[in-house]
């Protein structure tokens, strides 16, 4: 018992000691921040602008409709710097002096994705205020567009892990990038992001009303704006819990087996 | 306190590592010498637990590493090429984050960082990012990244691989206080001339296997001693001097006819030099250039396996690091 309570302690403080060497690297390139906020900013201005006049969505105007979808498509983008900060900390050969360290091999990864989470913090905030800016607004409560946030949290944090994996296979910063993209393409847009479902082609509506891209998206809409999320809250915590039990072992087993 | 048994590892088939057993006992400096590719890496992960054998043994510190890996890595430190620190971080916040990694208390971790800092002539550049250092501060900032632990045996991969002289020399001089305090290192090069100043004995790994072992003269020896190298004046000569420096030389004559240049291993000290010059100036050779040399570690591949370091370094096996990029700083 007291062997597992040092485990622990030794677990969360190198996870600090990690994640604050990853939040300093932002602090150090403010570019990096600016850049990964830039572009979802650039979202919500060209989808609300773009297509905003050209789709309608029945029961709410379409900046209500596409804000919650686009915090859901910047975290699950935003884990792919997981993926590409890990492979380029293998590169660099900072992984290789963790590995000879004797510290927790989980608490590199989950020092990242700690990291890149509170980054999504950031993020978020920025987002929401752009888009009171462009006419969104939040119609619930504050408890449940708080238990949106953390569910958008969790689910970034989930998908990390994913990248985690993605980065410690591929070892290049570059094939990373690549790899995430081709994973997060078709998931953002075969869902309920931006446009409703049932226009889809059946395969694809069957696919899209499964994805847990369109299930975290439902409830932040639901959370954020209509106040009818109960349909979705259970399979959105169903699939952040089930990536997480899949991909959280998966990760640090191949951290692991680094060679 | 190293105590490697007949290792193998192989990557996609090929034995980058091919049966090495090396033994290094407390206090004492051992140097691993061979070309790029020729495994020194792959070896230094294995024994450092990066990177787990095929087959064989390895004990460090009286710890197994295939079995205990994390006693192991508490009495190791490992520096140089692919263990590096992290470039966005100062240099203070470097092993301050180190320190705390080893679980140091917080006063403690601040204490050591501050100390190496100043024992590494680091103090002026403790507050900026690692990546404004110069080569010669980032491998001193490494090491003393891998000494946090005060650990007693040290792995130095290519630790003056690509700094200029004076970084060089100044990286010896830590080296040799690491020796002084007890340490034991094992440390791998491709300069013979860094072996020779700061082993106690050497290795000489060649495609994965160790070739020879010895104290650097027992090496330098084997190579025939010193080198003479000789330009000629005239073709017409090539032939008597051959025959000369065949005679006055050791095993080994190399020429290149259209420099006229010759190279050979040669036993004595001057006394061979002025003999050959007494040979040629007798035949009427007429010289361009005449020098006595110690040898290079081309010199002692050459004694040992009959082809150069370089032409061996081009057809390596993969190696064992983790990627391709090898930093130049």
């Amino acid at each position: 018992m007291k062997h597992l309570v040092t485990l622990l302690r030794a677990f969360f403080s190198d996870t600090w000691q990690i994640a604050k060497r990853n939040l300093i690297r932002y602090r150090r390139s403010p570019r990096l921040l600016f850049f990964s906020t830039v572009q979802p900013i650039m979202f919500v201005l060209l989808f609300a602008y773009v297509f905003g006049g050209a789709i309608n969505v029945p029961g709410m105007s379409y900046i209500d409709y596409l804000i919650p979808a686009i915090i859901v498509q910047t975290v699950l983008f935003g884990a792919g710097n997981t993926a590409i900060g890990i492979a380029e900390d293998l590169k660099k050969g900072v992984i290789d002096r963790f590995r000879s360290l004797p510290m927790s091999n989980a608490a590199v990864l989950a020092g990242r994705t700690f990291a890149d989470s509170l980054r999504n913090v950031f993020v978020m905030a920025i987002m929401i205020g752009v888009g009171y800016a462009v006419g969104f607004r939040i119609q619930t409560s504050v408890g449940e567009a708080l238990l949106a946030v953390v569910f958008a949290l969790l689910f970034g944090f989930a998908v990390m892990w994913v990248m985690a994996l993605i980065g410690l296979a591929v070892k290049e910063s570059e094939t990373a990038q690549m790899a995430s993209f081709v994973f997060m393409f078709p998931l953002t847009f075969a869902s309920s992001a931006f446009v409703p479902i049932e226009t889809m082609p059946s395969a694809l509506k069957w696919f899209a009303e499964h994805s847990p891209v369109t299930y975290e998206i439902d409830v932040l809409r639901g959370l954020f704006v209509t106040g009818n999320y109960m349909d979705s809250i259970w399979w959105a915590l169903v699939w952040i819990v089930g990536i997480l039990i899949v991909f959280f072992p998966l990760s640090v087993r191949m951290f692991r087996k680094l060679s | 306190m190293i105590d490697v048994q007949n290792v193998k590892k192989a990557f996609n088939e090929v034995n980058a590592i091919d049966g090495v057993s090396l033994h290094v006992p407390k206090g004492q400096v051992k140097a691993l010498l061979g070309p790029n590719g020729a495994g020194k890496t792959t070896l230094v992960r294995i024994m450092t637990t990066l990177l787990r054998p095929d087959e064989g043994s390895v004990e460090i510190a009286g710890f197994n590493a295939l079995k205990e890996q994390e006693e192991l890595r508490t009495k190791i430190g490992l520096a140089g090429q692919y263990a590096a620190v992290d470039e966005n971080l100062t240099g203070y916040e470097n092993l301050y984050m180190f320190s705390r990694l080893y679980h140091l208390p917080r006063k403690e971790a601040e204490a050591r960082a501050a100390n190496l800092l100043e024992e590494f002539h680091l103090q002026e550049a403790a507050d900026r990012p690692a990546k404004t250092y110069s080569g010669g501060m980032r491998r001193r900032l490494d090491l003393a990244a891998s000494l946090i632990a005060e650990p007693p045996v040290i792995f130095l991969d290519e630790p003056t691989t690509g700094l200029d002289p004076a970084a060089r020399r100044d990286l010896w001089d830590i080296i040799r206080s690491l020796v002084d305090k007890g340490t034991t290192i094992l440390l791998t090069t491709q300069y013979l001339e860094e072996a020779d100043q700061l082993a106690d004995s050497i290795a000489v790994l060649n495609k994965g296997k160790i070739i020879a072992e010895g104290t650097a003269d027992e090496l330098k020896a084997a190579s025939g001693g010193n080198v003479l190298e000789v330009t000629l004046k005239n073709e017409a000569d090539v032939e008597s001097a051959r025959s000369i420096l065949s005679k006055i030389g050791g095993q080994g004559l190399q020429e290149d006819r259209e420099q006229l240049h010759f190279t050979v291993p040669i036993e004595g000290n001057a006394n061979s030099l002025v003999e050959v010059v007494r040979s040629f100036d007798a035949s009427g050779i007429g010289i361009v250039d005449i020098q006595l040399r110690r040898p290079t570690l081309d010199d002692v591949f050459l004694a040992l396996t009959g082809s150069s370091a370089e032409s061996l370094a081009e057809e390596q096996v993969p190696t064992g690091k983790t990627m391709g990029k090898k930093s130049q700083h």
